[in-house]
């Protein structure tokens, strides 16, 4: 468990930035999960809480979705589950469990960019952006790309394209990390393939749909041409091996699902 | 720093210090129903409610619930008693220890969601650990408490 000698409920992000710049022992909090599993001496614990970013917002064009929401925010809105397919409640309801995703923040979970991420993984197959405070708004595959900085992510933006998408995970019990994660979605006849937890941070990859799916020999080709734009490696929960394997079971059902 | 808080419909005011967790202030309260099992935030035994949404007490800091509802199991005797008695009925309380944060769970999910299917009830149980029972018991305990049949 950490120590903390402050605590600051900041008025404007402006407030939280100065703040969180002064001192690299200042932090955002978020869900309090992972930073509660640190040993850190902290200093002040910066927290967004009170301004209005628990809210997710939509119109015609799509969601914004603030830093405090919590994943069961995300996981049980109607609208989302209805836009997406049920994709953002698939990589949503292995998390834990429901008191856990009551208690961390859309914010905790995406700007740090674990490797393991179901939420950064499904963001990567939509068309979604960060609005950063000091950046601005960054495409969700170069905010992946990046490292955490000292930035504060203030909104999560997912346009409504008519995309559809799926979510699939290997994991070896209900609520345990994913050995493998994937998303898979389809625009205007191009696949955008995620694998996330391999366990690497979430890739993305544009491909063009297999020529012949049907056909035994064309369908391996094409994916194992689909997986050789990935690297895997190994961890306690399985070797780089087994997750290539894994990662055309998952596309294959993944493809199947979206069934074009 | 000081706070406010209505726990178990009681408004209390208290110091606190800014890394106290929700579980130990709510314990310092006297609410000894709330225990620290796992302490990383996955095994649901320390699960209250915060503005009537189940969340880990453990993670939470003890600032965040200023101005708001907690309830824990001393809160709602009455129909924790009800499920407990399902409980008891299959034989489901073994060592006891894991019972407060799940009947937690479960009196949220009865609010929530009152007539769920068996896989959602299995689904939004899944963050609270039994280190005993093997589920079985709880199962059918459940499974009679929702009016599901089993499966």
């Amino acid at each position: 468990m950490y120590t903390m000698k402050n605590y600051v409920q900041v008025q404007s992000l402006e407030e939280a930035y100065e703040l969180r710049t002064k001192n690299k022992n200042n932090v955002i909090l978020g869900g309090n999960l992972w930073l509660k599993m640190t040993t850190r001496d902290l200093s002040t614990g910066i927290d967004l809480c009170n301004l209005g970013l628990d809210r997710i917002e939509e119109d015609e064009s799509g969601y914004a979705i603030g830093c405090m929401c919590s994943l069961r925010d995300l996981e049980t809105n109607v609208s989302m589950e209805t836009e997406f397919g049920g994709a953002v409640k698939d990589a949503l309801r292995h998390i834990v469990g429901v008191q856990f995703r009551n208690t961390a923040t859309v914010g905790g979970s995406v700007f740090p960019r674990f490797g393991f991420s179901d939420v950064l993984t499904l963001l990567a197959a939509l068309d979604c952006e960060v609005e950063l405070f000091n950046k601005g708004r960054v495409s969700i595959k170069d905010f992946i790309l990046d490292s955490p900085d000292h930035d504060i992510l203030v909104k999560v933006m997912i346009k409504k394209d008519k995309r559809k998408v799926v979510y699939e995970t290997l994991r070896m019990t209900e609520t345990d990390f994913g050995v493998l994660n994937c998303a898979v979605s389809v625009k205007d006849g191009k696949y955008t393939i995620v694998l996330g937890a391999a366990p690497r941070k979430a890739k993305m990859v544009e491909v063009d749909p297999c020529s012949n799916w049907e056909d035994k020999e064309a369908k391996d080709a094409w994916l194992e041409e689909v997986v050789n734009q990935y690297i895997f490696g190994t961890n306690m929960r399985g070797s780089k091996e087994y997750r290539r394997a894994m990662a055309k079971v998952l596309i294959t059902r993944a493809v199947d699902r979206l069934g074009v | 720093m000081k706070i406010t808080v209505t726990l178990n419909g009681k408004r209390i005011e208290a110091e606190i210090t800014p890394d106290m967790m929700l579980l130990d202030f709510v314990r310092s309260q006297g609410m000894k129903s709330v225990k620290r099992g796992c302490d990383t935030g996955n095994c649901g035994l320390c699960t209250l409610w915060l503005d009537d949404k189940p969340v880990l007490s453990c993670s939470t800091l003890a600032a965040r619930a200023n101005g708001k509802k907690v309830t824990t199991l001393e809160g709602v005797q009455e129909e924790a008693k009800e499920f407990s008695d399902f409980l008891a009925g299959e034989g489901a309380d073994q060592c006891g220890f894991c019972s407060p944060g799940f009947i937690m769970a479960v009196l949220a999910l009865k609010k929530e969601n009152p007539n769920p299917t068996a896989e959602e009830m299995k689904e939004y149980l899944a963050g609270n650990l039994c280190r005993c029972t093997g589920y079985q018991s709880q199962y059918r305990a459940l499974c009679k408490y929702f009016g599901i049949q089993e499966v």
